[in-house]
């Protein structure tokens, strides 16, 4: 109990520590900056589109890992979470020497495409996927893991086809599992810095999103920097507070 | 319970299969023949290989040989979703996330009918199992008894030829099992296609089935009808699940040898026998009776247990038995673990018949 | 471990933390990391010190801090190197340290303005260069090049002393440069030039130096318009005031400027 209570207070009392030191008289005039509605915008357009990209690739990733036995499998399942335990920053490094203008496949694409990911929107969204994808592999695949296949065995049963099977009861069994790695990833994308800046440098109004208006700020206005962070706090908890009805009340 | 419309009065088994599947350390071997409306019993202990023949009627698991023939189509490579069957589950399985309804819905649903034809079939089937007004209900919030009967509903929906019960009886508490009992049988009774019931209750197996099979390590031990089986047993776990006393022995003419003890039995029969007594018709005496030295033998005992309204008293020594007597025959014989006493029985309760 | 955290009732408090843990993300930067603990442990002895520096002066102020502890037995000297604007903050946040090297006078002045040190002395300059790949893929050769709509430009953000000097550069120069991006200290631009994903970036000619071979500088005279000073100062709540001022009087001798003028700076 005593134990619950630390936990909550090591989770919640930086958060008072913001909203103490907020400059409340200035509030209004700093929120009203298009810079910052601009970057507020582009986290979460980014952060959402980057947690489709996880759901699209991540779902069929975490089934693989978790129903389909193959040789090399925990060696994958270990590859996964490297973008877990990788600094963030090493992560957009690696990024850039990958899809980078002279990266592995960034060099091709250019060359092909002319089209060259860093420094643009789409830079920040497949930062943001690189980052967040694992915690939404790993909680689809607990989910499926946790998941009765003998549900699924039913199902065949009464006739119904691999994907009825997988529409109709596999997904609904897991739907909580997917729904939890899926905020986990949203606002793990949303709070991204190191691996976009790196990646997809910071440029107002296409690559700026908000931690990194929250960092600039710090270097010259801490308090501008409180303001933007309370707001993408709110703003975050606004949605998951929202979302969390709408799935636990239907669920 | 007539012949099938498809092979008009010739008797043949609507259910043929040879089931056998290989692991390591464990290999299935069994024959199954079903008629239309036939109710046959899987019968064994834990391990034996009832759920694994279940499972591989239903093409969940592969077989390693053998075949299934279900009115004359081999279902062997029919992949499980085409079989025509319906699966009642140990424990129902039902979809925790639809309601009744749509859990029993689903496999027409499968089967091409649209929504709205699903859901009247499906409230059809629940109004048959007496459901109509659980149809939204969720799984959880139905009792156990209920579930089984939603899980029943389920898989008679898809109209199936071939009826797999896994336990179907096993999750219920005494009262409701009773109940569902006798329900199950009457829905069994109204069902046309084949039922293969797989439990390890005797109780369950005499009530509900036309024929057992008894299976112990991935063999069939023995079959026929409930009655028959009942009466003569073949193995000890059958013997022991009907509760009579087996042993092997020779017979000639109306004598029994098994071992040192020689029974006099009513049957006129020669050669290796099994002859069965319930325990009954086992007498314990402090000291040797009069009389015939036949039926009779000198025994240690191995314990002594409460068995319903009588104490069961377990015999070691020449043959191992039990016998039931009354508690006050107990206090009379003032009866005690290890014990010397003398064991007798009376021929007019024994029973021998070929091995 | 997080494979179990299918729950909502977990899950949604995981997130806001991460959520709310994101002003922490700037420690992500290399420099910052590890910020005022080792000042914290060392402060209580006189014999050590703790020197709080911008991160430029990284190479020199370590070999600084070995000749220092040479002239000095049993003393150690602690570093912490990071953002200015971050030390800044630190310092005036109470962080016990002893001397404050910033790589601007707006940042050193946060610190005087909370009157936690006086009288700052500019030790060095620092003069921006124009750093390329190797290769100059773009053929960049004066500043007016980077104007090129084709050039793919790195600059620092306006809030670090680099951005600032680099504004300077640029409007004294009467140029327009649209960047593609505007990078949060020295050194993450520097890595753009180095990894080639931009063809051209403003950075300290000290930073194309450690750079070794990995990036060209090209010197123009536009940067004499914005050359950034380096204030060093004691700080007035110093544990040991006696070995900053020590530490501030080996910075501003001949054999400190010998170091940092090796390392590109200009001597002030």
């Amino acid at each position: 109990m005593l134990l619950a209570v630390l936990g909550m207070a090591f989770l919640v009392l930086p958060l008072a520590g913001l909203l103490v030191r907020a400059p409340w008289s200035t509030m209004p005039e700093r929120l009203a900056e298009p810079q910052v509605l601009e970057a507020l915008r582009l986290s979460l357009v980014t952060a959402t589109i980057a947690t489709a990209v996880c759901l699209v690739l991540g779902v069929p990733l975490a089934w693989l890992l978790a129903r389909v036995s193959f040789p090399g499998r925990r060696l994958v399942r270990a590859l996964v979470t490297i973008p877990l335990v990788l600094p963030p920053v090493v992560g957009g490094v690696a990024l850039l020497l990958v899809l980078g203008r002279r990266g592995l496949i960034g060099q091709w694409l250019e060359s092909a495409f002319g089209f060259s990911l860093p420094f643009t929107t789409a830079g920040v969204v497949v930062a943001e996927a690189f980052v967040a994808m694992p915690f939404l592999v790993i909680s689809v695949e607990g989910a499926l893991r946790a998941a009765d296949l003998r549900y699924e065995e039913a199902a065949a049963t009464l006739g119904a086809s691999r994907w009825v099977v997988f529409r109709r009861v596999t997904m609904p069994l897991i739907a909580p599992g997917i729904v939890a790695g899926a905020v986990l990833c949203w606002a793990r994308a949303l709070g991204e810095f190191g691996a976009t800046i790196t990646f997809a440098g910071n440029f107002p109004g296409r690559t700026q999103t908000m931690p990194l208006a929250v960092y600039l700020a710090l270097e010259t206005e801490p308090d501008a920097a409180i303001v933007l962070s309370l707001l993408l706090l709110l703003v975050s908890v606004a949605i998951l507070a929202g979302l969390r009805d709408r799935w636990v009340t239907s669920a | 319970m007539s012949g099938s419309e498809q092979d008009p009065g010739n008797g043949r088994p609507r259910l043929e299969a040879h089931l056998v599947v290989e692991r390591p350390r464990f290999r299935l071997d069994v024959e199954l023949a079903a008629d239309a409306g036939q109710v046959i019993a899987l019968l064994g202990p834990n391990g034996a290989g009832k759920t694994t023949a279940l499972r591989a009627l239903a093409g969940l698991t592969p077989l390693s040989g053998g075949h299934i023939t279900l009115d004359g189509r081999a279902l062997n490579s029919v992949p499980v979703e085409r079989r025509p069957i319906g699966v009642v589950f140990q424990d129902y399985l039902l979809f925790p996330h639809l309601s009744a309804l749509d859990n029993v819905a689903f496999g027409p649903r499968c089967q091409g009918a649209s929504k709205h034809e699903a859901r009247r079939t499906a409230g059809a089937w629940l109004e048959r199992v007496g459901l109509a007004e659980h149809a939204a209900a969720r799984p959880r919030q139905l009792s156990g008894g209920q579930a089984q009967r939603v899980a029943l509903a389920r898989a008679l929906a898809v109209e199936p030829r071939l009826l797999l019960l896994d336990e179907p009886l096993a999750a219920l508490d005494a009262h409701t099992r009773l109940e569902i009992r006798s329900r199950l049988r009457r829905h069994l009774g109204d069902f046309d296609g084949a039922t293969i019931l797989v439990t390890h209750d005797p109780l369950d197996a005499m009530v509900l089935a036309d024929h057992l099979v008894v299976i112990e390590n991935g063999a069939v031990v023995q079959q026929g009808p409930p009655a028959e089986v009942a009466r003569r047993p073949r193995t000890d776990y059958v013997a022991r699940l009907v509760g009579l006393n087996l042993y092997r022995g020779a017979a000639d003419e109306q004598q029994v040898t098994v071992g040192d003890v020689i029974f006099s039995v009513t049957e006129r029969i020669h050669g290796p026998v099994f002859i069965a007594f319930p325990p009954s018709a086992v007498a314990l005496f402090r000291t040797r009776p009069d009389g015939t030295p036949r039926n009779l033998w000198q025994a240690a005992i191995e314990g002594i247990e409460r068995h319903g309204d009588n104490v069961r008293v377990h015999l070691e020594g020449p043959i191992a038995a039990a016998a039931d007597i009354t508690p006050a025959a107990v206090a009379d014989l003032d009866l005690t673990a290890g014990q010397q006493v003398w064991a007798a029985v009376k021929a007019t309760e024994t029973h021998a018949y070929p091995a | 471990m997080l494979r179990r955290l299918t729950r909502w009732a977990v899950a949604a408090p995981v997130a806001l933390a991460l959520v709310s843990g994101l002003s922490a993300c700037g420690s992500d930067e290399p420099g910052t990391t590890a910020s005022a603990s080792p000042a914290a442990s060392s402060a209580a002895s006189s014999s050590a010190l703790t020197v709080f520096a911008a991160a430029s002066l990284t190479e020199t102020f370590t070999e600084l801090g070995k000749t220092f502890e040479a002239a000095n037995p049993g003393v150690k000297v602690t570093f912490n190197f990071g953002s200015s604007a971050t030390l800044a903050q630190q310092i005036t946040q109470g962080a016990p340290a002893d001397v404050f090297a910033a790589a601007s006078p707006a940042t050193m002045k946060t610190v005087t303005d909370a009157s936690m040190a006086a009288a700052p002395t500019t030790f060095v300059r620092n003069k921006l260069e124009i750093a390329v790949p190797p290769d100059n893929p773009a053929k960049v050769d004066e500043l007016k090049d980077l104007a090129d709509a084709k050039v793919k430009v790195a600059l620092c953000a306006e809030q670090v002393p680099c951005g600032a000097a680099a504004i300077k550069a640029l409007d004294a120069a009467g140029l327009k440069v649209t960047p593609v991006t505007l990078e949060q200290d020295v050194k993450a631009t520097l890595t753009k030039v180095e990894l080639g994903e931009v063809d051209a970036a403003l950075v300290y000619k000290t930073d194309v130096l450690s750079a070794g071979g990995k990036v060209t500088g090209i010197d123009f005279p536009e940067a004499d318009k914005a050359i950034n000073d380096y204030p060093i100062a004691p700080l007035s709540k110093a544990p040991a005031p006696d070995l900053a001022k020590k530490f501030v009087d080996l910075v501003l001798s001949q054999q400190g400027k010998d170091v940092l003028v090796k390392a590109g700076f200009e001597a002030a």
